[in-house]
């Protein structure tokens, strides 16, 4: 609980700073990712992690060492790394004869397990196996999803949502457009989700915007959706709970027609109609005896109501 | 005349527009979803290219990502631009794909004792400059904190004041002093976070003694306290007056493994035949009890409403809103009872909430 780690304050500024940044905000950090190897990794899952921190550097985490634990069995080793470290994204690799080359990407909510989907690892071609020039590290990827499949079960969402989340990397307000240099496409067919990366090259066109041309960069992985562990439905619903502040502020008096046209409302005072300034017709003026009697009349009504 | 030439004129733009954005067009027969905030698009075309593709069907899936790729460049570069130190930059609108947070909110934190103090006085903090002159060591120094300005304990010279024993040792008393400022502010810190973490879990009024408790607190806390002995408040005696605590038996009774070999056989019977009935089971009481307990929460939701609104001026819809929740559900089983076709698998017990519920619906209508 934050009301325990305020018992003991820090003494330094440093040990003050490390603690306000892990602490919940109301717009949070970038989310990090934590890339664990289990206790059988093999080559492919080692090199597919490798990669995987490649695309995410700054903001990843690679541990060296094997790890021997079953993210579905037991949560709670995945957990007490997340604490320590301060991620909330991780991937964990491993690999066994009845799951082979296998890949648990997941997320973390208050440092618990929300979501957690298992891959397996059908065809990977490595960065290093492509031989031509890469882009930056640190460079905000394009994401693209295609194919329906991905809006079609509850799993395929989550996992687009996962692989959003995981890939997305920091959100900016401007981005440099030369800077935009690469795209990770994922493809859901057939049962089978195919996940490559390309470099962008862009060419002139006739106009400003540029024709795009494609060239295979990084790595290309096919993989099947194995076991899920998905959050309840209350869990996830808290999990997105926005903060009021950032809640886009309504504006108040303002409506939208269903053709387009924006119509606006005035509220104003209550005007008196006789004083109303309109045409001046100048047989309808008063004449100075009419104005006259006008003015008796009232003086009497007056009178009569007290 | 002048009309087919105007009309030519124009085809022939529009003819060389296509042109020129021939290079950047892709005809997709859905349009894609963009997310610019995220630089996210999402395909919902079924990719039916690539499932002839074969085994690997690569060229097939970079063409898509081309055109994919394509369509979401158009949309970038329509995005309003500036120029930031020499380079070209768009203004990427907000993030529409809702992602779910990694920790939670965070919870506003109650003020602190003198926060409520200034606020009521209305004191607002003075701005100070970070340094001081200090006149003994002929420099500027901080405030507070290390090796700071004028700080009490480290003077070399203290005269002892009239007043005082000339045995006492008044360096030693200005530290025991320093040390008991220390103390109290930490402990006065201490309470700040207690109050506040107090408040943030779920209240256990009344067992805290305040001073200005209420009746019911008291009786609460006088039941707590008579449990919390050893033997659960079974020898505590009870004061000549006292009445016993309402509701604080057990609060199910369940009949014995072995007991009444007849009466067990009758009761299974009695529901089976329930069970099977196809006319639903009403138990009068029971029913006209829920509907009048119903009618009284609304009452009281009613009248609490209209207290508040007389504080306020925007009613708040917190009871209100619960009240309408309640409803629409039980509505719903009634619907369905009404519908017609009364299986035998819902029991006895929902069918008789049915019935009591469709009389309840008519009278609010």
């Amino acid at each position: 609980m934050d009301a325990l780690d305020r018992v003991v304050k820090p003494k330094t500024k440093r040990a003050k700073r490390f603690l306000e940044k892990r602490e919940p905000k109301l717009s949070e950090n970038v989310k990090n990712a934590m890339l664990i190897k289990g206790g059988n990794a093999n080559l492919t899952v080692t090199q597919v992690l490798r990669d995987v921190y490649a695309l995410k550097k700054p903001y990843g985490i690679l541990y060296k060492k094997k790890n021997i634990t079953r993210p579905f069995e037991d949560q709670t080793s995945l957990e007490f790394f997340s604490k320590k470290s301060d991620c909330s994204l991780f991937m964990f690799g491993s690999h066994n004869k009845k799951r082979p080359n296998n890949l648990v990407i997941g997320r973390m909510y208050d440092y618990h397990v929300l979501d957690m989907i298992e891959l397996g690892i059908e065809k990977f071609v490595s960065l290093k196996d492509i031989k031509n020039s890469k882009c930056p590290e640190g460079t905000k990827p394009m994401l693209i999803f295609a194919g329906n499949d991905f809006d079609v079960t509850e799993d395929y969402r989550r996992l687009k949502s996962l692989l959003t989340d995981f890939f997305r990397g920091p959100t900016v307000s401007n981005i440099r457009l030369a800077g935009l240099e690469y795209v990770l496409h994922f493809t859901a067919l057939n049962g089978k989700i195919y996940f490559r990366s390309y470099k962008l090259l862009l060419k002139k066109s006739g106009c400003r915007t540029p024709r795009i041309e494609l060239e295979e960069m990084g790595p290309s992985l096919d993989l099947v959706l194995r076991r899920t562990h998905l959050a309840s439905d209350d869990l996830y619903k808290l999990s997105m709970k926005m903060p009021k502040a950032l809640k886009p502020k309504k504006k108040k008096n303002i409506s939208h027609d269903t053709f387009g046209t924006t119509y606006g409302r005035i509220h104003m005072q209550k005007q008196d109609l006789s004083k109303l300034q309109t045409r001046k017709m100048k047989g309808l003026k008063k004449r100075p005896a009419e104005r006259i009697t006008e003015d008796q009349e009232k003086k009497s009504k007056r009178i009569k109501k007290n | 005349m002048e009309g087919q030439s105007v009309e030519e004129l124009l085809a022939k733009a529009e003819q060389d527009e296509a042109e020129k954005l021939r290079l950047i067009t892709v005809h997709k027969e859905l349009e894609l979803e963009f997310d610019l905030g995220n630089l996210l698009a999402s395909d919902r075309n079924p990719p039916t290219g690539l499932r002839r593709g074969g085994p690997t069907p690569e060229a097939e899936l970079k063409a898509l990502a081309r055109d994919n790729t394509q369509l979401l460049i158009n949309q970038l570069w329509q995005l309003p631009t500036e120029r930031v130190e020499e380079a070209v930059v768009a203004q990427l609108p907000e993030p529409i794909t809702r992602l779910p947070r990694e920790k939670p909110v965070p919870r506003p934190r109650p003020l602190t004792r003198w926060q409520q103090f200034a606020r009521l006085k209305g004191i607002r903090p003075k701005k100070k400059t970070n340094l001081v002159w200090d006149e003994v060591s002929g420099q500027w120094r901080r405030r507070w904190g290390y090796q700071r300005a004028r700080d009490d304990t480290k003077e070399w010279l203290i005269e002892v004041p009239g007043n005082a024993d000339p045995l006492e040792d008044q360096f030693a008393k200005r530290t025991q002093a320093k040390k008991e400022r220390v103390a109290k502010n930490e402990l006065n810190r201490l309470r700040n976070l207690a109050r506040a973490h107090k408040m943030q879990l779920p209240s256990s009024a009344g067992l805290h003694p305040t001073g200005h408790q209420s009746k019911e607190e008291l009786g609460r806390a006088l039941q707590v306290a008579k449990v919390s002995t050893a033997s659960v408040g079974r020898f505590q005696e009870r004061l000549p007056k006292e009445k016993a605590p309402r509701g604080s038996g057990k609060k199910r009774k369940f009949q014995p493994l072995f007991g009444d070999f007849a009466a067990e056989k009758k009761s299974q019977l009695e529901m089976l035949r329930v069970m099977n009935s196809k006319k639903p089971q009403l138990d009068v009481t029971r029913a006209t009890n829920k509907q009048m307990r119903e009618e009284d929460q609304e009452e009281a939701a009613k009248r609490r409403k209209m207290g508040q609104k007389g504080k306020r001026k925007g009613g708040r819809q917190g009871p209100g809103g619960k009240r309408k929740g309640g409803p629409p559900s039980q509505g719903g089983k009634s619907k369905g009872g009404l519908g017609g076709k009364m299986n035998s698998g819902p029991p006895g017990l929902g069918s008789k909430r049915k019935g009591g519920q469709r009389q309840g619906g008519k009278k609010r209508k």
